[in-house]
């Protein structure tokens, strides 16, 4: 779709903004350029377009060079949203969404058509068409003005801090709105901004870049897990990485390794004593081989307790457990979903690994909110 | 005073159509001429101050001096006044147009340019609407000024009110001095009128309310 080689933008007074920039940006991908003012995010943005032009090497879009191109026919052809919003103050909203149709004098009922339905798409009712810019609120204008991007059907968008202006509350529900609509459209989005949480959220891959190099382009997982160096780290900030961790720790890392189990074949009355002497409200059921097969709890004995003797007899095999090296973020999704009070960890062949218990994660959010995160791994060891 | 005016009826009424049209062909050159100018300047900032302050140095030459610079060019008449007063319609209109054009919001050109407007179009479409109260605003200043200099176009033959203003300072008849002011002032204050009531027209809709609030 897009593709960097080897570019290059110096300036007359030696200033060299970008520095051998190579990169390929894929159909339908999400791309945020981040890094501090003056780090060449913007200029690499514009060059895209050929608001700014390369100095040295290529840059493909859809397997053609542009500067084999016409600068006003391949501005036309790509989606632009800039930072101050920009609509025309003497044109209406209508006039202003279906400029660039104006343009490639597209005729008058197709330019309405276009209109109504761009509008459907922010649930903005139509008689706003007939509307001034001044009239609207900052989070409406930016809504035109990502509209107008969205006009012609362009298969790539430039956005240059679309959001930076405006309210937090104002930004946070546009770029959620942002990101489906750029779902639901699938367009090839290069989004630039200063602003990490943004990126974090809407990306699909993050180039961090500095001095006009790129330091780190991945994506938002990979950036949080495996920062490239410190400059990323920095940027990144300590909050966020530890605010990161348990996104990427795993299952293993934080469960306990002694669950109490019972082996299968086990008399009842054995297994009641058990849990009385561990002070717990169910068992595991495993057979000799560490295999999990299956529980009970305590209310499944006092309800039958007169009908069984084994705990085979008892117990119910439909058991979900999760895999050793599954994401926490995930297991703890899923334990308040199924609102269960654990759940057992095993590895590919079934073998009982550990658990994880609500205590565990209790023991998570202390550690996350009071610790540095790196005893959790004890804590939850020492735990029951 | 009614006297003077039925004896004199016709003679003012000419008289007042010669002023009227000389001011006329002045402004309308000038804005033909210094709207494109003002446009082209404001392409190339550098150069525009040193321009502005050339054509600035012209408008102190005083308005005599210039009338009769002329007179061995273009002779006498009306074409010399015209021409003269032209070179001064020129700096107010000029100054605004350039000032309205660089004052176009930077975000909205550049809003345009991606969009991919080209040269013509951002001009047609952006700049010239969106500094269009202050151009005008140079016309009107410039049209009432052209009608108040206008007078000084009857040194050089070229008529007008300024005809009656010189016969009654030459003759000592201050009702001769009072027909040539009155009509020219009340030209004057017409004229800045209908040009208000133009540039209302002219002005978009969508800039209409934050203009008129300020």
């Amino acid at each position: 779709m897009l593709e960097f080689k080897h570019v290059y933008k110096k300036y007359a007074d030696g200033t060299v903004a970008v520095k051998d920039l190579n990169l390929k940006i894929n159909k339908g991908e999400f791309v945020c350029f981040i890094g501090p003012s003056g780090c060449g995010k913007t200029t690499t943005m514009k060059m895209i377009n050929r608001l700014i032009d390369v100095t040295e090497g290529t840059i493909l879009v859809d397997g053609k060079d542009i500067t084999n191109q016409d600068p006003v026919q391949l501005r036309r052809s790509i989606g632009y949203v800039i930072q101050q919003i920009g609509l025309m103050p003497h044109m209406t909203i209508k006039e202003n969404i279906v400029l660039v149709g104006t343009l490639l004098k597209w005729p008058e009922e197709k330019k309405d058509r276009r209109a109504h339905e761009l509008l459907k798409l922010v649930d903005m009712p139509e008689e706003y068409l007939d509307r001034y810019p001044h009239e609207l609120s900052g989070g409406q204008q930016q809504r035109i003005g990502v509209l107008r991007a969205l006009a012609v059907n362009p298969p790539l968008i430039l956005m240059d801090e679309p959001f930076g202006a405006l309210d937090p509350i104002t930004r946070d529900s546009l770029q959620e709105e942002f990101k489906k609509l750029q779902r639901e459209l699938d367009k090839t989005i290069i989004f630039v901004t200063h602003d990490m949480d943004e990126a974090l959220k809407l990306a699909d891959k993050i180039v961090i870049m500095r001095s006009g190099e790129i330091v780190q382009a991945d994506t938002p997982d990979e950036i949080l897990r495996n920062p490239a160096n410190e400059f990323v780290e920095e940027f990144l900030g300590r909050e966020r990485l530890i605010q990161g961790k348990p996104d990427v720790t795993t299952v293993k890392q934080i469960m306990s390794t002694s669950p109490v189990t019972v082996q299968t074949a086990t008399p009842l009355k054995e297994a009641v004593s058990l849990m009385r002497d561990r002070r717990v409200d169910s068992l595991l059921v495993v057979d000799e081989d560490n295999v999990l097969k299956g529980f009970f709890d305590i209310e499944m004995v006092n309800l039958n307790h007169k009908k069984v003797t084994i705990v085979d007899e008892l117990m119910e095999t439909n058991v979900f457990s999760v895999a050793e090296d599954s994401l926490l973020r995930e297991t703890v999704h899923k334990i308040l979903r199924r609102g269960m009070k654990y759940v057992p960890v095993v590895d590919d062949h079934k073998h009982l690994k550990g658990i994880v218990t609500r205590a565990t994660l209790a023991n998570l959010v202390y550690d996350t909110i009071w610790g540095d995160g790196t005893e959790m791994e004890e804590n939850s060891r020492v735990m029951e | 005073m009614l006297e003077f005016l039925s004896a004199n009826w016709n003679d003012l009424l000419v008289k007042t159509w010669e002023h009227f049209y000389i001011s006329l062909a002045a402004i309308i050159l000038g804005v033909i001429v210094a709207v494109p100018l003002g446009i082209l300047l404001s392409r190339v900032p550098k150069f525009a101050g040193r321009f502005i302050s050339f054509i600035g140095i012209l408008q102190t030459i005083p308005s005599l001096a210039i009338l009769a610079f002329f007179i061995p060019i273009l002779g006498v008449g009306k074409l010399p006044a015209i021409v003269a007063l032209f070179f001064y319609s020129l700096l107010p209109i000029l100054r605004n147009t350039y000032i309205g054009v660089q004052g176009v919001n930077d975000s909205v050109i550049e809003a345009g340019k991606g969009m991919g407007m080209n040269d013509w179009q951002s001009i047609i479409k952006m700049e010239l609407p969106l500094s269009l109260p202050v151009i005008m605003a140079g016309i009107r200043l410039s049209t009432v000024y052209l009608i108040g200099w206008a007078t000084l176009a009857s040194f050089i033959g070229g008529g007008g009110l300024g005809d009656f203003i010189f016969d009654g300072l030459n003759l000592y008849q201050p009702a001769l001095i009072v027909a040539g002011t009155v009509p020219a002032t009340i030209l004057a204050v017409i004229a800045d009128r209908s040009l208000a009531v133009v540039e209302n027209k002219l002005t978009p809709e969508g800039l209409k309310d934050s203009y008129n609030a300020v």
